[in-house]
């Protein structure tokens, strides 16, 4: 099943099971939705369920707001995460906030998908990744799951929280195939231990896991050693807890991400890492992080500006036979 | 109109002018902190529509302590939230511009203008496809239709038929700027022509407002769609305390005065019982000090209480 599969029939079954649900988003009902992942389910569950809008990010939020404190379910698809920054102020100054300010006698039960990254050649304005922003609002949790059974999983269990969440997808992970476990027993809390290993422990998430896993092979040969692979799956909270365990393990640790280094999501878990662990590691910690620069179309910047196996790949062997590997 | 309900409006906006004297006193003394936008002089309005949008869903803005009150939020609590105490409706979280009460159908209490229009038309599109029929009304100011969120609202109210009633309160100042600076129209209605029915009220008249709402609400029952209304207004006021309402001259405070939407209704209720209800409202008002004075901090450890459900509290970082 594809990852868009498995996250289309999250939504099939809550859909069914749920009639206080409903999905908004733009072209998500007729038109099939931008991705797939709601194809089918406009002729299914019909025009009040499955909400077409207009292309106006601020009301598609600040709506499923207004339709969570009047008792239904909103699952909100924003078309790409650049641009949720229309919606901002929504997501920040009242999702994230009115449960608090309320003290607590209005509750959001509500998700926000949104898809991120660099794809192929969308230009600046398509291709940014946006959760080091989204994890550090307080109020909200974020999941950014790279394995579609994790996905299905997460995706049916955010949507019966009664936190609002927002559900970070990426573009080039729609076409995943894998099979999908819909039995699994799946905590979207926790971090997925994806590859153990004894020497370097690996974090990463969304498409940069996957592209990380590519590498595995050719860094355990050149350096000799094992690799620990963990998928954070979600960015807020954070499963410190099992990173601790892996970290205490194997005494170094890399952190693999898509976004611009500066001001970076992968940096609090480094810093979380010095600030905590530091008499754990046997090398500084290694981040491996997009360059601050807006994503261009050309395809060799486009890839120049981001990790890719091979800049992955040599990263890390170069830092590892420097620290002592 | 009916005498008891004159009584009872004319109750109200005592009630809310001696409410908010007693919080700008006790921002005075120190008791109150943060930002504190008093309604006096806009009484007619707030309390008018509060009470005759019966049922129904309730969305506005930071200026809202006395239509909480009008809506049926104790006194005493809506004062402790301004002592920022735990027994405030939010429990010290939310202060002057957060009061929420989901059973009186009072969602907030916003501070971002123009930010809580998306989230009413929302509640709005709920309601039309839950089938409840006595529809939303969001309440904001002049300056609040001139953010892109309003006008998306406008839009997305009409293309589905909504029932949503937009109130603007219209005091013809956003903040210190006169709304001709930076809009073409003195008259918002002028913005919403192509969308919507609109009605105009002259808000400092109480009797006509709870009229007009009425009129307005009954439109969206018989599934007419949104409809907006404007009450011109006045504050005697600065925006919020610290506005030392220097752009406005002499003569349009004076003017803005001889308006008062009290003084305007005493007339046509009995002396006698007008006197009694002046010092029933100055008592509660007093009541409602000495609770907030009283009520107890928060307690520190209770510092994230409340952000998530406690299921969702035993997540968070």
């Amino acid at each position: 099943m594809l990852y868009r599969e498995a996250l289309n029939l999250a939504l099939d079954e809550e859909l069914k099971q749920d009639k206080n649900l409903v999905l908004l988003g733009e072209d998500i009902g007729a038109f099939g939705g931008t991705f797939r992942v709601t194809e089918g389910l406009f002729a299914k569950y019909g025009k009040n369920r499955v909400i077409d809008t207009p292309i106006a990010e601020l009301s598609i939020v600040g709506n499923a707001i207004g339709m969570a404190i009047a008792g239904l379910r909103p699952v909100v698809e924003l078309m790409t995460a650049n641009f949720s920054l229309l919606a901002f102020d929504q997501i920040i100054n009242h999702m994230s906030k009115i449960p608090y300010m309320s003290a607590g006698k209005i509750r959001l039960p509500m998700v926000i998908r949104m898809p991120q990254g660099v794809s192929r050649q969308l230009g600046a304005q398509h291709s940014e990744s946006y959760e080091q922003m989204l994890s550090a609002v307080p109020g909200v949790f974020v999941f950014a799951v790279a394995d579609p059974t994790y996905a299905y999983h997460a995706l049916r269990q955010s949507i019966r929280m009664d936190d609002p969440v927002i559900f970070i997808e990426h573009e080039l992970l729609y076409n995943k195939n894998s099979e999908v476990d819909v039995n699994a027993k799946v905590n979207p809390f926790k971090a997925r231990l994806v590859k153990e290993g004894d020497d370097i422990t690996i974090i990463s998430y969304l498409k940069m896991l996957d592209d990380t896993l590519t590498c595995i092979d050719e860094i355990e040969k050149s350096l000799n050693c094992s690799c620990e692979v963990i998928d954070l799956c979600s960015l807020n909270p954070i499963d410190f807890q099992s990173l601790e365990v892996s970290i205490s393990k194997t005494g170094r640790v890399v952190l693999v991400e898509e976004g611009h280094k500066m001001g970076s999501f992968g940096a609090q878990v480094i810093s979380w890492a010095a600030e905590e662990l530091f008499y754990l590691l046997d090398a500084p910690p290694l981040r491996l992080s997009g360059e601050n620069v807006p994503i261009a179309y050309n395809r060799q910047l486009e890839l120049a500006s981001i990790p890719t196996p091979q800049s992955i790949t040599k990263d890390i062997i170069q830092w590892g036979k420097q620290s002592g590997l | 109109m009916d005498k008891l309900l004159l009584e009872d409006l004319y109750y109200s906006m005592l009630l809310g002018r001696y409410f908010e004297y007693a919080a700008k006193e006790n921002y005075m003394q120190g008791h109150i902190s943060g930002f504190l936008h008093l309604d006096i002089g806009q009484e007619g309005l707030s309390v008018g529509a509060m009470k005759a949008f019966k049922k129904g869903d309730i969305f506005t803005t930071y200026r809202e302590h006395v239509m909480a009150i009008a809506r049926g939020m104790a006194p005493d609590a809506v004062m402790a939230e301004l002592f920022g105490k735990v027994d405030g409706v939010s429990e010290g979280r939310g202060g002057s511009m957060h009061m929420f009460s989901p059973e009186l159908g009072f969602y907030g209490g916003d501070a971002i203008v123009g930010g809580h229009i998306p989230n009413a038309v929302g509640c709005a599109y709920a309601r039309k496809l839950q089938g409840l029929n006595d529809g939303t009304m969001v309440v904001f100011g002049d300056g609040a239709t001139n953010c892109g969120g309003f006008f998306e609202s406008i839009n997305i109210a009409s293309a589905q038929k909504l029932p949503i009633l937009f109130l603007c309160e219209n005091n013809k100042y956003a903040i210190g700027t006169r709304i001709d600076k930076v809009s073409p129209f003195i008259k918002q209605t002028e913005k919403v022509g192509g969308y919507m029915q609109s009605l105009e009220v002259n808000g400092m008249d109480i009797v006509s407002v709870y009229e007009t709402i009425g009129k307005a609400q009954k439109y969206l029952q018989e599934g007419n769609g949104p409809i907006f209304v404007e009450a011109m207004t006045c504050r005697f006021e600065g925006h919020s305390i610290s506005d030392a309402n220097q752009y406005r001259d002499t003569q349009e405070m004076k003017e803005c005065k001889d308006a008062d939407p009290i003084l305007r209704l005493k007339p046509r209720i009995d002396a006698q019982k007008a006197h009694e209800l002046e010092e029933r409202a100055i008592q509660v008002v007093e009541e409602a000090v000495i609770f907030a004075k009283l009520s107890p901090e928060p307690s520190l450890k209770d510092l994230k209480k409340h952000m998530f459900t406690p299921e969702g509290l035993t997540h968070a970082l």
